[in-house]
């Protein structure tokens, strides 16, 4: 069977990170775990200071991301996270954020701890 | 003479390596207003959707009262965000937006209204200093590349300066005024001023037919009272991108100006400098032939 797809947005106050179809989304709002398949109702969700969005592409492909400061939006015509710092996987520096792990600032390890998750290593 | 020649061909020399330095400057600022104006492109995708979602969740919400929505009953201060340059060699483009400043400062006076100064880059300090006014904050350094980060640090120095207010004897502002220059092309740059607090959200317009009702996580209220400091932080960032572009544009438009300005003024030196050059070979030429003719007793003897 094939999976109905929807029109996903991830924009950063800087850039936009990835547009495309995907065939759903999972997020962390402040309320819990999320995810959102292509019908779901209208949803307005801030998200987790340091949280990973995954978006299951319509391709099949996994698109990870480290989302800061987030808001989830999810509309009739599709979803779309608004980040006020956002990173994709591959672009994600381990090593740095392994290093700001010990950071005493508790936003900073949050966020450290999001990077690396999103890149696919245990914090 | 000669000394004439001398001090003209030094002249020369001095115009050419000026111009050399104002030419650099027009094709860096060139090159930084192309990337000025990606970046302005790339955070339009954002503004517009925090600003679809501000008026989802206005309509979908019945009494906003947040406070950086309502109007304050009696306000005394009012805090301006003034965004100029951090260098010079820009032509107008800081004096037009400390003008536009000044007016704004003249009004808010006129209102009853003291004016709370902070200020974006070097030269906006420079100024106030200099006429020993009162800076309550100011940041510096980022006039060309501004970050979000930049934006939100200013952001997170106003935002609770304007929910402080005055209204108990605090120490903070009623409004807030950011002046900056808008971008409108590469040759028209306009300082203007606006207020970002209390804020008027532009709404989208509204659509027709079927409106979705939104379910919010968490409750509405909560939802607002995170996204309103983003979206000033919004604001603040789209000002200071756009003062970036249109810094360039000036400096790029100044520093045009100055190298025609050098062309021009080789040309007539060097016209002048050949000019004198031209002068004093003639003058040797009668000279030596007045020398010769009189050794020789030719014209004009006495005999």
């Amino acid at each position: 069977m094939r999976v109905a797809e929807m029109t996903v947005q991830l924009v950063a106050v800087e850039r936009l990170l990835w547009s495309g179809t995907a065939t759903s989304v999972v997020a962390q709002t402040t309320e819990g775990e999320i995810g959102i398949l292509s019908g779901h109702e209208p949803v307005l969700g801030q998200l987790v200071e340091g949280g990973v969005v995954r978006i299951r592409t319509a391709g099949g492909e996994l698109v990870t991301a480290a989302v800061h400061g987030g808001f989830l939006s999810v509309t009739g015509d599709g979803v779309s996270v608004l980040a006020e710092a956002a990173e994709l996987a591959h672009e994600i520096d381990v090593e740095e954020a392994r290093s700001a792990l010990a950071d005493a600032d508790e936003v900073e390890r949050a966020r450290a701890i999001a990077r690396l998750r999103a890149a696919g290593h245990s914090a | 003479m000669a000394a004439q020649i001398r001090e003209l061909r030094q002249r020369i020399r001095t115009v050419n390596s000026t111009k050399k330095i104002t030419k650099a400057y027009e094709l860096i600022a060139t090159s930084r207003l192309a990337k000025a104006q990606t970046r302005v492109a790339a955070s339009r995708p954002y503004a517009e959707e925090i600003t679809g979602v501000l008026s989802a969740l206005a309509s979908a919400s019945a009494n906003l009262d947040h406070p950086l929505l309502t109007e304050r009953k009696a306000p005394k201060r009012a805090g301006v965000i003034v965004v100029t340059s951090d260098k010079g060699m820009c032509g107008g483009y800081n004096a037009n937006v400390l003008k536009a400043t000044e007016e704004l400062l003249a009004l808010l006076r006129s209102e009853g209204k003291e004016p709370v100064l902070y200020v974006v880059g070097r030269k906006g300090v420079g100024y106030y200093r200099f006429r020993r006014r009162d800076i309550t904050a100011d940041w510096t350094g980022f006039s060309q590349l501004p970050y979000y980060v930049n934006a939100a640090e200013i952001g997170d120095v106003v935002v609770p300066a304007f929910l402080e207010g005055t209204e108990n004897g605090g120490q903070g502002v009623d409004e807030l005024h950011v002046v900056y220059t808008e971008f409108r092309s590469m040759l028209s740059q306009q300082p203007i001023a606006k207020r970002i607090a209390p804020m008027e959200v532009e709404y989208a317009p509204a659509e027709r037919g079927i409106r979705s009702v939104y379910s919010f996580e968490p409750n509405a209220e909560a939802l607002l009272g995170a996204l309103l400091p983003k979206y000033v932080k919004t604001r603040l960032f789209s000002a200071l991108l756009e003062a970036a572009a249109s810094e360039s544009a000036a400096r790029r438009t100044a520093m045009k100006a100055a190298t025609d300005n050098a062309t021009e003024l080789v040309r007539n030196l060097s016209r002048q400098a050949n000019a004198a050059r031209q002068a004093q070979i003639t003058q040797e030429i009668s000279e030596i032939v007045g020398g010769a003719s009189a050794l020789t007793g030719g014209a004009g003897s006495d005999e």
